[in-house]
């Protein structure tokens, strides 16, 4: 495509700079990655198609396992129990593949007088099987850094106004741990089905950068 | 094989300036916590970077510390805290304050 264009629109005619294609820069990482990958596939290790689909088993993984695991904890009092106690089971035990052994899942619980928030301040870690691909500002140097010096900060840049009476509890992700969120309740769901309390679980709030959604009340 | 600390044990992290692959980050080395759970035992990452798969595990902990004792000026609550892991031979046992 090519990169520059004219047209007219309300704001009358402008030239677009060219957008860059962000994929287009073959970096070192990346050459490297090429290289390994199809001497790999040469010398027979894995076959191309292999490779495609453990991609697509990643992209697969979306935070709405996640959310179904915080639906039933709400729901479920056991299952909560055992979730804190020893989350890796638990989500086993609901069906959601916790494919990553070597690393221990542990979730962690939002009160009213605690509030989590997780960051891996040496790299990106974060639990995959579960939430899918961080986003991209997990992984930026500003949220790593600033999550562990100034987290209340932090936490008001993404509209979270935290009581001065809740604690606030940051967990870097630094060894073999792997951290979710179990965000509180909201209010006014108690006739909710498990399914509609998911889909008031956003990603975000399993990071704890934010709260669940409050249900839409009807007839407002 | 016993974990040297148990929950609730206070801790100092070493302040040492080692090379390789470290997973102890430097905001936390000097300063001390309370040792919140001991997590299990795990191949030690400064050994795993270098391929030693077969390397000892080593004793893990969440070490807790008051963010106000870890940021002099930090701006928020006096018992707002900060979990980190760390493998047990980055520790040495501290006083009760």
């Amino acid at each position: 495509m090519s990169g520059a264009h004219e047209h007219g629109h309300d704001q009358g005619d402008h030239r677009h700079p060219p957008q860059p294609d962000a994929d287009d820069t073959l970096a070192y990482p990346r050459k490297l990655e090429i290289a390994v990958r199809e001497l790999l596939i040469e010398k027979g290790v894995f076959t191309a198609d292999e490779v495609r689909a453990a991609v697509e088993d990643m992209d697969g993984r979306t935070p709405e396992r996640g959310a179904k695991v915080v639906a039933r904890a709400w729901v479920d009092p056991e299952f909560r129990k055992l979730l804190l106690a020893d989350a890796g089971r638990a989500v086993e035990s609901i069906g959601c593949d916790w494919n990553t052994p070597h690393v221990k899942l542990t979730v962690v619980e939002n009160t009213p007088e605690v509030h989590n928030v997780i960051v891996c301040t040496l790299c990106s870690c974060y639990p995959r099987a579960l939430l899918g691909l961080p986003p991209s500002w997990y992984k930026s140097f500003a949220y790593r850094s600033r999550m562990v010096r100034e987290p209340r900060t932090a936490l008001k840049e993404f509209g979270m106004e935290l009581p001065e009476r809740v604690v606030v509890r940051v967990h870097d992700s630094t060894a073999d741990l792997r951290y979710m969120v179990l965000p509180m309740r909201p209010e006014g769901t108690g006739s909710m089905s498990e399914a509609q309390l998911a889909a008031l679980v956003t990603r975000d709030c399993m990071i704890g950068t934010a709260v669940a959604r409050r249900p839409e009340k009807s007839g407002k | 094989m016993k974990p040297a600390f148990s929950p609730g044990d206070r801790v100092r992290v070493r302040k040492v300036d080692a090379p390789g692959h470290i997973r102890t980050p430097h905001y936390v080395r000097g300063h001390e916590g309370e040792v919140e759970r001991f997590v299990g035992y795990f191949r030690n990452p400064e050994e795993l970077a270098y391929g030693r798969y077969d390397c000892a595990r080593r004793a893990l902990y969440r070490v807790r510390f008051l963010q106000c004792e870890v940021w002099p000026d930090y701006a928020g609550r006096g018992n707002d805290t900060l979990d980190v892991e760390i493998y047990e031979h980055w520790l040495e046992p501290a006083a009760k304050p």
